[in-house]
């Protein structure tokens, strides 16, 4: 029985592991009534060999599905072993996981049996349970199945923290070609339901106090990316519109990992677009935390990101006429948009900038990235006096710094 | 120069730092009882800890500073690194004799070190909620065994009596020889003498629960499982968990025989 049970877990965790959102933060959900858990800004208990971080039990309820998707290894036409749990294993699962300071909580999918609502029926089953038999608080992420009635929804934000529908193609064109049973529509339309209940919620929260939460953590989507022949400017501005028109939390960025011989694929063996997901999750966080808009990271005339240095210092290149600026008067909206120099240490600049002058020896104390930022501020009468162009800069950079992707994911054969 | 002998604890820390400015003691070397080394020159002072100093000294800092930098100059203590308590009392000179709020000050140098020492501490706090894995014995009671780098256990105690508040646990410090106890009430701080060596295979299998075993078996399969291989980054994943924490983690131990 227990053997059993380890196969399934092997199996449909396996099939899990490509949905990358694994965040457990963002709601607010605490312990109630000496109960099981609670949530907070989220903990990674583990992490894989690959450096992703493991913080919920991430499993499909079950791999079987109706549809055909090229990009997906649980696909109706691939060849491979297929398992459903019991809502009752994945409760118990979950539960023993968290009682032994595993997991924040659970992250369920699950590919589509018979209909939309008989799948999204079972697992808004398990969440239920989980909340309802176990007074558990922990942080719970349900998958809406694109096509799922409204009430069954509105049933799983009641008891999840978040949910999510993934867009999986940035555009309606590779959607159309890879997942030519999955419309658009299906995923768009759900979403809006969602932000419409989200915002609801919030205002009648306001208005009576006890209002059960609806969906605390709000909701993600995710895209995969490298695919299809897509430009990080689509990209971009896809999840900007996301940022913007559905209040999402966060869009995920996967980079695909060939996993099927379909000629409309890249084929198996090629490497993982790692480098290009890694700057468009920078590029999110420019859109998200450091207050930039998304014509100002790529645009028509730089519809790709530059693959060897990092958004922000792409940015700066481009706009060095703004450049050199003094860090002891520049404004923190500036100060954050100056490469090498993180929001942390912007408020650290900020806040002691108040005290006197800094000096270089103090910027590098701080921890700033000082190879970087010399180009673009001075500190008294420290600073890079040659006219340099943005080209000369870029090289100056690259080859004071190591990149971490080197090493690891050369295109050159290694020998020994 | 005066050696100023305390006991050790924070108490007797502040109750140091209060009786340097009552006898007006001029370059204090402040001394944990035990480490003192007797000063060829000079004098010293012992201090006997009092409660109604180290209140004094705490409720004059709680006047002065932030609440969060009030909290960071306690976890720095809490590093039990050897040069802290001095700079602590220099730092609390320091808050002390200035008329506005410094502690933002980073370029004061005592400032930075309690913010950088303090955030030191909070990692390996935050490191402990993570990695701790309780296991379950057949008298109910979930366990674990940890050796933080710095005494941490006073600043977890709290975020585990609101997560687990329905299951007893036990947190135990081996190298600081003292754990945390939750007994579905209060948390309490214990002192174990162990009848085994605490790491003996049979002595673990002999009091664990039944299921103990496929639970754990069960986490390495999942994390097994959720790898993906053709992203594989070892760099990475170690800088994630360094080697020294391996030992707590039931999905590090082997790996699962037998691929599905």
């Amino acid at each position: 029985m227990s053997e059993r049970i380890q196969e399934k877990l092997a199996i449909l965790a396996d099939a899990a592991k490509y949905d990358v959102s694994c965040a457990s933060s963002g709601s607010n959900r605490k312990n109630k009534d000496k109960g099981l858990g609670n949530t907070g800004n989220g903990i990674c208990h583990a992490y894989t060999e690959d450096g992703r971080c493991v913080s919920l039990l991430k499993i499909l309820l079950t791999n079987v599905c109706i549809y055909d998707c090229a990009y997906c290894v649980s696909r109706k036409s691939n060849d491979i072993k297929r398992a459903a749990f019991t809502v009752q294993e994945v409760v118990d699962l979950t539960i023993n996981f968290y009682r032994r300071n595993y997991i924040e909580g659970l992250f369920l999918s699950s590919g589509i049996f018979s209909n939309a609502d008989y799948t999204m029926e079972r697992l808004v089953q398990v969440a239920k349970k989980l909340r309802t038999e176990h007074n558990f608080n922990g942080y719970i992420h349900l998958k809406t199945i694109p096509g799922a009635s409204e009430e069954l929804m509105k049933e799983a934000g009641l008891w999840a923290d978040r949910l999510s529908i993934n867009v999986e193609m940035p555009t309606k064109k590779s959607l159309a070609l890879l997942a030519p049973d999955k419309k658009r529509e299906d995923m768009i339309k759900p979403m809006q339901y969602l932000k419409q209940q989200i915002i609801a919620n919030k205002e009648e929260k306001r208005l009576f106090k006890h209002t059960p939460s609806f969906a605390p953590a709000g909701q993600s989507t995710q895209m995969v990316i490298g695919a299809t022949p897509e430009t990080d400017l689509e990209i971009l501005y896809m999840a900007n519109g996301f940022y913007k028109a559905m209040n999402m939390r966060r869009v995920y960025y996967s980079g695909y990992v060939p996993i099927s011989s379909d000629n409309r694929l890249p084929a198996i063996g090629t490497p993982v677009p790692m480098i290009r997901e890694n700057r468009l999750y920078q590029a999110d966080w420019l859109l998200r935390f450091y207050g930039f808009a998304v014509q100002e990271i790529v645009d028509k005339q730089n519809p790709l990101l530059d693959m060897d240095i990092d958004p922000k210092l792409g940015w700066a290149l481009r706009n060095l006429h703004l450049f050199p600026m003094d860090i002891n008067t520049m404004d923190y909206r500036m100060l954050v948009r100056v490469p090498g120099i993180g929001i942390q240490s912007a408020q650290k600049i900020y806040s002691s900038r108040r005290f006197g002058h800094i000096s270089w020896e103090q910027l590098t104390k701080l921890g700033i990235a000082v190879n970087r930022a010399r180009y673009f501020v001075y500190a008294g009468n420290d600073f890079e006096r040659r006219d340099l162009q943005p080209m000369q800069i870029k090289q100056f950079i690259m080859q004071e710094s190591q990149s971490k992707y080197k090493p690891n994911f050369s295109q050159q054969l290694k020998l020994f | 120069m005066t050696t100023v002998i305390y006991d050790g604890s924070f108490e007797g820390l502040l109750t140091a730092v209060f009786e340097i400015y009552e006898y007006k003691i001029t370059d204090p070397e402040l001394c944990a009882a035990g480490n003192a080394t007797a000063a060829l020159f000079g004098n010293t002072h012992t201090v006997i800890t009092d409660a109604q100093k180290f209140e004094r000294v705490y409720a004059k800092l709680r006047q002065k500073l932030t609440p969060n930098a009030l909290a960071q100059l306690c976890n720095s203590f809490l590093s039990e690194l050897k040069d802290i308590p001095a700079v602590i009392y220099r730092y609390i000179v320091y808050v002390l004799a200035s008329k506005t709020a410094v502690e933002n000050n980073f370029n004061h140098p005592d400032v930075f070190c309690i913010q950088q020492t303090s955030r030191k501490v909070h990692r390996e706090k935050h490191r402990m909620e993570a990695f701790v894995r309780f296991q379950l014995t057949k008298d109910d009671l979930y366990y674990c065994l940890v050796q933080p780098d710095y005494n941490v256990l006073p600043l977890i105690s709290h975020h585990f009596e609101k997560r687990y508040a329905d299951q007893r646990w036990l947190i135990y410090d081996s190298r600081r020889k003292y754990g945390i106890y939750y007994d579905l009430h209060t948390v309490e701080q214990v002192f174990l003498d162990f009848a085994h060596n605490p790491n003996d295979a049979k002595a673990i299998a002999a009091i664990s629960d039944e299921k103990e075993e496929l639970y754990q078996r069960l986490w390495q399969q999942y994390f097994s499982s959720v790898n993906i291989a053709a992203r594989k980054n070892m760099k990475l994943h170690i800088q994630h968990i360094s080697k020294r924490y391996w030992r707590y983690l039931v999905e590090k131990k082997g790996s699962v025989n037998g691929e599905y």
